[in-house]
């Protein structure tokens, strides 16, 4: 049997976004910026696809700009909030130590340049403390950044809070949205958030492209010179595209959201049932206030790697963590910050599941993970070790 | 797949698993912190290496380098198994990414840390060949700076 469970490193393109994207690169070619018919129609395609996602987000089109993914929307609001500040002499940002590297890495590019960074604990459950956040905001505050939900654990933070405070305070508010957009009701305008960063290929959408939020009266920086594209903030042909897939994808997810999230999340806690039930292991993150999609758990006396290993051999893809960082050896950043120890850390296992995801594929894998485990923990010294403290 | 075809057998089907009791060198090298720890267990009989054992916790690369160097000392001498490089472990292995070539560094030096052992039982100083290198990864670094 096969699995596909790795949907918070990417999903599959769904079948409205398919259609949408052929009918697109077959038929609606022009340039956008062309006067003549056919490129006014795909003109017209993109501003459908910006009312779409603008729809989803409860925002305006105009505060929709379109961009390659959610790694260059997150530099992008971070630019704009830190050069903002600069102005007023603001340069302290705030952020947390679990973001995605696309927020954590801009935040020390800034702090390179002489801005003050300060990261909120997100405590053993996963989650920012909205007190903690307050008393950190200080006169020279420029910018909060606090992801949505987080990408290896799930964890989904108090969003509307964090932006009420926000706003009380006048501070800029964004929110890395990568793992929540189309998986989670979001209302930009209720929820008090400045900047939004999202990514298609999140929610059956195309690779290669993704939005910014950004609420109207921000003015929002130039991110790249050039033509007059994106209300001249960003230059460069639009990816029609796969602006249009995303647009299909999102429209989909945003509609079969309530279905979808019964559904997996069902699948989530029959998963994360069995899987606790496996000695000395835990489930990493809030309990409940977490994506219906993500969980991640770690097995004491085994390495992830190793996991993933077989687990693939069984047909099962999984992920030990974020995929951008599989090339380091380092632990997950994430998993150090919620407070696990390093050992600990390199034994762990993320099961993202999406609408996709089948009762039979759950079973699949609920029947193979303990002889695995097994398997990887008899030719552990470090389990051995384990087993002999418990024993004394 | 990131790795070869016999990094894949090997760690499927990893060789010498296991413990040896009343071993005559057990070497543990490595350390949780940095994700990879092996131990090897030898059997020794006049200067040959007739049985040897592995345990480890690491990745893919971790098992496969084990089961590897434990392949290439059995039945060796002793002077032999403390010649086995890294290198000749990770070319027995048709390669290894460069991320993961510190595996093959912890196979070697396991080896000679169990070969270590088996002279200190012995009431012997471990020749110099038996010498470990400085651990190589990343995290024992960070933790020594902090």
């Amino acid at each position: 049997m096969f699995a596909y469970v790795d949907n918070a490193a990417t999903t599959p393109v769904g079948k409205a976004a398919l259609e949408s994207m052929t009918e697109c690169l077959q038929q609606v070619y022009g340039n956008p910026s062309s006067i003549h018919s056919q490129g006014q129609e795909a003109a017209q395609l993109m501003g459908k696809a910006r009312e779409t996602v603008g729809n989803c987000l409860g925002a305006r089109p105009e505060e929709i700009y379109f961009t390659s993914g959610g790694t260059e929307a997150d530099n992008w609001a971070i630019k704009t909030a830190a050069l903002l500040g600069a102005r007023k002499n603001k340069k302290h940002l705030i952020s947390t130590a679990f973001e995605h590297h696309a927020v954590l890495h801009s935040l020390r590019l800034w702090e390179k340049q002489g801005y003050s960074l300060t990261l909120l604990n997100v405590h053993g459950d996963g989650l920012v403390r909205p007190e903690e956040l307050a008393s950190a905001i200080r006169e020279d505050t420029a910018l909060v950044s606090v992801m949505y939900a987080n990408n290896e654990i799930g964890t989904v933070q108090p969003v509307a809070e964090i932006g009420t405070i926000c706003r009380e305070r006048g501070v800029l508010f964004h929110t890395d949205a990568v793992q929540a957009v189309g998986h989670l009701p979001i209302d930009a305008q209720e929820q008090k958030i400045d900047l939004l960063s999202l990514s298609a290929h999140k929610f059956h959408g195309p690779k290669g492209v993704g939005a910014l939020y950004c609420r109207k009266g921000i003015p929002l920086d130039i991110f790249m010179e050039g033509g007059a594209q994106e209300r001249g903030k960003r230059a460069g042909t639009e990816n029609i595209p796969g602006i249009a897939g995303m647009a299909a994808a999102l429209k989909e997810a945003c509609a079969n959201m309530t279905e979808d999230n019964k559904k997996v999340s069902a699948l989530r806690d029959k998963l994360i049932q069995a899987m606790t039930r496996i000695p000395r292991s835990r489930l990493n993150g809030h309990p409940t206030r977490r994506l219906p999609g993500i969980a991640n758990f770690c097995f004491s006396g085994i390495e992830g790697e190793g996991l993933l290993l077989h687990l693939d051999q069984h047909g099962i893809c999984a992920s030990s963590g974020s995929a951008c960082t599989s090339g380091s050896l380092d632990p997950s950043h994430v998993l150090l910050a919620i407070g696990l120890p390093h050992e600990e850390a390199h034994g762990s296992l993320r099961i993202s599941l999406s609408a996709l995801n089948t009762e039979a594929e759950v079973e699949h894998i609920i029947a193979m993970l303990p002889g695995l485990i097994e398997k990887l923990r008899s030719m552990s010294p470090v389990w051995q070790k384990i087993r002999q403290n418990e024993g004394s | 797949m990131i790795y070869s075809k016999a990094v894949m057998d090997h760690f499927y089907n990893p060789r010498n698993v296991g413990s040896i009791e009343n071993a005559d060198g057990v070497g543990e090298v490595g350390n949780a912190k940095c994700g990879d720890i092996m131990k090897m267990y030898l059997k020794i009989e006049n200067e040959i290496i007739t049985e040897v054992k592995f345990n480890t916790f690491g990745c893919g690369a971790a098992i496969a380098t084990s089961s590897m160097a434990t392949e290439m000392i059995k039945g060796k001498s002793i002077e032999e198994a403390l010649k086995l490089t890294n290198r000749a472990v990770a070319e027995a292995l048709d390669g290894l990414p460069s991320a993961k070539m510190h595996c093959s560094v912890l196979a070697e030096e396991a080896v000679k840390s169990a070969i270590a052992d088996y002279y200190r039982k012995n009431g012997q100083e471990p020749p110099p060949m038996a010498r470990l290198a400085e651990c190589c990864c990343h995290a024992c670094e960070q933790s020594a700076e902090n």
